[in-house]
């Protein structure tokens, strides 16, 4: 029990990182040209799909653990 | 007399007594005879990992998340035949529909691609990806999905098999797709540029080659191209991380999407589950577009001509 719940744990600590920066960066690249915000949200969603990714790795280990 | 007829309505009587009660006792026994048929064992409402089995056709095993996309197939076979037979030069309602959705992802597309003639030609199968993955995430959400089923017995107890589950929340569904898609982009690969050429972006026998002619004009190409190609066989276990990636991501989206609703239904199954239904909803889609964006940009790469 300790495994999984260490497994999705620690595993998830970078994605959050990751996802934060990514759409801190977003944040601020829209506050400089408010009229990209539509061009700068389908990468910005899809960056934050490859960060979450990694999470879900680590979540599926976590249910593989008995 | 009297005391002969007492003692016959007495025993008479005694027997009435006697009767219902054993009445009583075998009704009693019945009734606790269903008891504990299905009161004392708990029936088991479990996600599991793996698709549970429905019937056994010899060695074919159907489960259940195949029958779901089984299903799919036959929702986009039907959709498709009943638009295409009524195709009009102008078109009108579900075709004009259908016409916008298609133009707004070739410009998707191109913006990957690059190019509007590769576009065209990955169209087919990106969509299709696209259109299969989508339905069978958003299958899972419906209301008969994982709660209409049997109890079966199994290793002496009782465990409830759902006849649907999603067809994307079985890791077999998503490593099919991602294995079609990541051969398919070599098989492309090769039609594009030629075998030699394709075969040279992973074992990199023509750095060898150039060593020899090159090694007059620019010395230092004896370091470089073995590092080359010690690359070129790095680029052989990426594949392999490609096709575990991209099967887990997928996988593990749609499968920890059914478990939380799951988990939200037990805690309180009125009202609570509709925001993680909502992000359900989009996280299907969202994960369908970047599996069919990757696929993409997966084409793209391995057709363009190799430049350094």
């Amino acid at each position: 029990m300790l495994a999984k719940a260490l497994a999705i744990g620690i595993g998830s600590i970078g994605p959050a990182l990751g996802i934060g920066m990514i759409g801190a960066k977003a944040m601020e690249a829209i506050g400089r040209n408010p009229e990209a915000a539509g061009k700068i949200l389908v990468p910005m969603l899809l960056a934050a799909a490859f960060a979450e990714a990694v999470a879900i790795y680590a979540l599926v280990i976590a249910f593989g653990i008995k | 007399m009297q005391h002969e007829e007492a003692k016959i309505e007495h025993s008479s009587e005694k027997n009435t007594k006697e009767h219902v009660s054993e009445e009583h006792a075998i009704e009693g026994e019945v009734a606790h005879e269903l008891e504990t048929h299905t009161g004392s064992h708990e029936i088991k409402h479990e996600q599991t990992l793996f698709a549970e089995p429905l019937v056994h056709m010899g060695s074919f095993t159907l489960t259940n998340s195949l029958l779901n996309s089984w299903l799919v197939v036959l929702i986009v076979i039907i959709f498709s035949l009943s638009l295409k037979s009524k195709m009009k030069e102008i078109p009108r309602g579900l075709q004009n529909a259908m016409e916008a959705v298609v133009d707004m992802f070739m410009g998707v597309f191109d913006s990957v691609t690059g190019d509007r003639e590769k576009s065209l030609r990955f169209f087919p199968l990106a969509f299709s990806f696209f259109v299969f993955i989508l339905i069978s995430n958003w299958m899972g959400l419906l209301p008969g999905v994982g709660s209409i089923g049997q109890v079966v017995s199994e290793h002496g107890e009782y465990v409830f098999i759902p006849y649907f589950r999603g067809g994307t929340a079985d890791l077999n569904t998503t490593l099919a797709l991602a294995i079609i898609g990541v051969v398919v982009s070599h098989i492309f690969g090769v039609l594009a540029i030629g075998i030699w050429n394709y075969l040279n972006k992973f074992i990199n026998i023509k750095a060898f080659l150039e060593i020899p002619k090159k090694i007059k004009k620019d010395p230092t190409i004896i370091f470089v191209n073995p590092v080359k190609a010690f690359v070129g066989l790095i680029e052989i276990v990426g594949e392999i991380a490609k096709i575990a990636s991209l099967s887990f991501r997928l996988f593990g989206n749609i499968f920890a999407g059914e478990v939380l609703l799951a988990s939200m239904s037990a805690i309180l199954a009125f009202g609570l589950p509709i925001p993680f239904m909502f992000l359900e909803v989009i996280v299907g889609l969202i994960q369908a577009l970047i599996f069919t964006m990757l696929i993409l940009a997966y084409l793209t790469m391995n057709t363009s001509a190799e430049e350094h």
